[in-house]
């Protein structure tokens, strides 16, 4: 219903005066009298019911941010170490509309690595952006510019929020097979056969690493594979990349897909988002990256994304590019938040561990092994709404009706407890 | 036929190149790409963006070597030493949240920190107005002014059944740009007369009179960039009696306020005429030049309607065209705003240092005029003085513009707009002389 091409919009526009024509003046309930409720946020629905729940042993599986073993928010060393050194001592002039270039060049090179001949090339366009959204919003309105009737193929599931950026962006979208219930895996063999079948010129969304709200991710074969098949059928390759280093504790492993793309020759697009590996959630900082054909192309490209983002924001904010700019900056700091991100991946990884061994001894039936076989933030769990619910009315434990759990949300304190509810609900 | 997935990567990208040249494809051997189409890279058909108008010209300054230079561009605040400057309450806040024991950096809601809209909407409208009291706004944090606009006019496109806006002849260029985007059409009313460098007051009622039902009519609250030309309060009624007959919707854009008289009750004046004469509007806030905090992209989008049930179906809709944008707004600078605005110490602090801001950029306005009088300047341009905020309209012409940087080192933009808080006491003269001499013989 949103705005279109111009015809299209003219079409609208007329469709809309016939619905409105009630409307189409003031009325005693005024010019916004026939605005609709926008539907709730399934995500901020649990986190609400979860505030209303007075029992002190309640857990919340929600929303995806870092939790410690004490179920707290972190912020982490580099990161305050970083604001010290930021704060006060600098001017908070306007950043160029692409941002802090010494934050993009640092972060193209973390995606890609450092010695990646795109970089080498010197034929990636960058911009700063605001975190993941902001990156895919960006590329979204590029694409829809610039691959006119171009279709976007996304996983099945994803990110929800994904569906909001494409629609509002106009740009049509399709779906691929990802998830498979039956073995809570990857359905490779449905992936392969949807994007055999996929039209060529066409925008495949992947996700780099820890899915969500899976956690399933391809083997390096099977990234293989794809990138194969996607330089045959020329299918864009644009990777939403939200949890690198997160996911194994690892940034140079959990950039692997984005690299054996590379190493094929895919000029590829990527979003990156410190959210989650810097905790840097409020901050909104992130970059989106375009590899492109030569220097001169990646000019005309940077040019033009700068352009859609003049007009939505004008500037990205400066705090956070400062920040990671100075975490990014030098060696040392940055092997301290090598570490520190990978003291998260491995609580994460710890928890899964002890969910799974738990489960399996509550005598469970079920198959429980994707609990570590998934990876990242997220686990599926594979149990049905009505299960979820029950485990919100009679458990004091929410998360979303999916049955997506944020693993940040588990503690050494509550798995126990966590296991013998889901086997209770399941059983 | 597929590499064997067990080659090492020079390997694999040999295979890649050779199959590009035994293709014989257009596409030079040199480079690999991502083909769509025979020899096509996907991005080949972008053009190169002309730059930005107006960071373009800090651009070009940078590059000059000239020490007479004199950037008049940007609209940013400078001191007399020609320093950009961070406000003494806008240090001791950021210390004060950076420090905070129970402070951490996890996502705002989609309508950004609680507290800085609230006392956003209080600062624009006034704490004991009746749209607050009555619960009709509805308010979300933005991404400063540009981001406020574009939500606004997305909200708009999306819900709102007259799609069109109406911008001042002229105004800030990226208006032009922000509103399309959001699925507005643009049409003009005029308003700035070249003839006095003053308000086309009769133009603009004309157009505002002849503007169809429901058109949404975009208002600088104060400051009129790149003019500096406001309504008179009288004027103000005028307008806003000819926008409430002709049921057209008032969005305001509000980057300058406290910041253009000194006054941040008197700078809220038009706004709060609107409000309290019981009309719907939109308004934008910026706190880019009054609180300094341009990089951290801090602004508040508010939306007035008619009761407390519309504003919460509004505000949730305000949320559905913020969530795939940018999710959430960043904290930081919100953060600041709303410690500034909620201690009452930080408050006065922050208004006397407002006025300060002000006061250098009117005492610049009088030097200017004083040195174009003294050095004989031909004509009536007791304008400057008339116009008000961080900009002067000059009503040199593109060639004397190009004039004042090619000869004098003085950086505007093209429309003849210079940005007052780029000035000092010491360069008043240097730049009056240019001013003669481009109005003469460029």
């Amino acid at each position: 219903m949103r705005h279109a091409a111009p015809a299209a919009r003219q079409l609208q526009h007329t469709c809309q005066q016939f619905r409105t024509i009630c409307s189409s003046s003031v009325s005693a309930s005024g010019w916004f009298g026939n605005v609709e409720q926008a539907p709730k946020d399934p995500i901020l629905g649990v986190t609400e019911a979860y505030l209303a729940d007075d029992n002190p042993e309640k857990i919340n599986l929600g929303v995806g941010a870092y939790r410690d073993d004490l179920s707290k928010p972190v912020v982490l060393n580099v990161v305050r170490a970083a604001e010290e050194k930021v704060m006060g001592k600098l001017f908070m002039e306007y950043l160029p509309i692409g941002g802090l270039k010494s934050f993009t060049e640092k972060s193209v090179k973390l995606a890609y690595g450092d010695s990646a001949q795109c970089i080498q090339d010197a034929r990636v366009a960058a911009v700063q952006s605001l975190s993941g959204t902001g990156s895919c919003r960006l590329f979204a309105e590029f694409m829809h510019r610039y691959m006119p009737g171009a279709a976007v193929y996304i996983p099945k599931p994803t990110w929800a929020n994904h569906h909001n950026i494409f629609r509002d962006a106009q740009v049509e979208q399709k779906g691929f097979r990802y998830y498979k219930p039956d073995t809570r895996g990857l359905d490779f063999e449905g992936l392969m056969d949807d994007l055999q079948a996929a039209d060529e010129g066409s925008v495949v969304l992947l996700h780099a690493c820890a899915h969500n709200p899976t956690g399933v991710d391809p083997t390096p074969e099977q990234w293989q594979q794809l990138s194969k098949l996607m330089l045959k059928k020329h299918l864009y390759p644009f990777f939403d990349m939200a949890y690198q280093g997160f996911a194994s504790g690892d940034c140079d492993r959990d950039g692997q897909a984005i690299r054996i793309f590379l190493d094929d020759g895919h000029n590829l697009g990527c979003s990156q988002s410190y959210a989650k590996n810097m905790g840097l959630y409020g901050q909104r900082i992130g970059c989106l990256s375009l590899v492109c054909a030569d220097k001169a192309e990646a000019s005309a490209v940077e040019s033009q994304i700068k352009a859609i983002a003049r007009a939505m924001y004008s500037n990205p904010p400066v705090h956070g590019a400062l920040l990671v700019d100075n975490i990014l900056g030098t060696p040392e700091i940055k092997q301290q938040w090598y570490d520190e991100v990978k003291g998260m991946a491995e609580r994460i990884i710890d928890m899964r561990t002890l969910l799974q061994q738990n489960l399996e001894k509550s005598g469970s039936s079920l198959p429980w092994k994707h609990v570590t076989e998934q990876i990242g933030m997220f686990c599926f769990s594979g149990i049905s709404p009505e299960q979820v619910d029950l485990l919100a009315k009679e458990h004091s434990i929410y998360m979303t009706r999916n049955g997506r759990i944020s693993m940040a949300g588990v503690t050494s304190r509550n798995v126990d407890r966590l296991a013998a509810a889901l086997h209770k609900v399941t059983s | 036929m597929a590499p064997h997935s067990q080659d090492s990567s020079s390997a694999r990208r040999l295979k890649v190149l050779s199959g590009h040249v035994a293709r014989g494809s257009e596409s030079s051997p040199a480079i690999e790409r991502q083909n769509t189409s025979a020899g096509q890279s996907v991005w080949s058909q972008v053009p190169q963006a002309p730059p930005d108008a107006i960071l373009g010209v800090t651009e070009a300054f940078k590059a000059d070597k000239s020490p007479k230079k004199l950037n008049l561009g940007v609209g940013a605040y400078r001191t007399e030493e020609g320093k950009p400057v961070v406000l003494d309450v806008v240090k001791e806040a950021e210390q004060r949240i950076v420090n905070s024991p129970t402070g951490d950096k996890e996502y705002l809601g989609i309508g950004g920190l609680p507290e800085f809209c609230r006392l956003s909407a209080q600062l624009a409208y006034g704490e004991c107005s009746k749209v607050l009291q009555e619960g009709r706004v509805a308010v979300v944090q933005s991404l400063s002014g540009t981001g406020s606009l574009r939500v606004g006019g997305e909200f708009l496109a999306a819900h709102y059944p007259h799609k069109i806006i109406y911008l001042p002849t002229p105004t800030w260029a990226n208006h032009n740009k922000i509103f399309p985007n959001a699925g507005l059409e643009v049409r003009k009313y005029r308003y700035y007369l070249p003839r006095t460098r003053l308000l086309d007051y009769e133009g603009m009622m004309e157009d505002l009179k002849s503007a169809p039902q429901g058109a949404v009519v975009l208002l600088h609250a104060c400051a009129h960039n790149p003019t500096g030309v406001d309504p008179s309060p009288q004027q103000w009624e005028g307008i806003r009696s000819i926008i409430q007959q002709r049921q057209l919707l008032p969005f305001f854009d509000s980057a300058y306020q406290g910041f253009a008289s000194g006054s941040l009750e008197r700078d809220a004046t038009a706004v709060r005429m609107f409000a309290d004469a019981g009309m719907e509007l939109l308004l934008s806030q910026s706190y880019a030049k009054n609180m300094g905090l341009y990089g951290e992209r801090v602004g508040a989008l508010s939306v007035v309607t008619t009761d407390p049930k519309t504003t919460k179906k509004v505000e949730s809709q305000l949320k559905q065209v913020i969530r795939p944008m940018y999710s959430n707004p960043p904290r930081h600078g919100a953060a600041i705003v709303a410690m500034i605005l909620g201690n009452p110490k930080l408050y006065e602090h922050w208004k006397v240092e407002l006025k300060g801001m002000a006061d250098r950029i009117i005492t610049m306005r009088e030097k200017l005029h004083q040195a174009l009088v003294d050095q004989g300047a031909p004509g009536d341009w007791s304008f400057i003085l008339k116009q008000i905020g961080m900009f002067s309209f000059t009503g040199l012409t593109k060639e004397q513009v190009t004039n004042m940087t090619n000869k004098w080192h003085i950086y505007m933009t093209f429309d003849g707009r210079i940005s007052m808080a780029g000035l000092s006491a010491s360069c008043c003269s240097y730049l009056a002389e240019a001013m003669i001499d481009s109005y003469k013989n460029a």
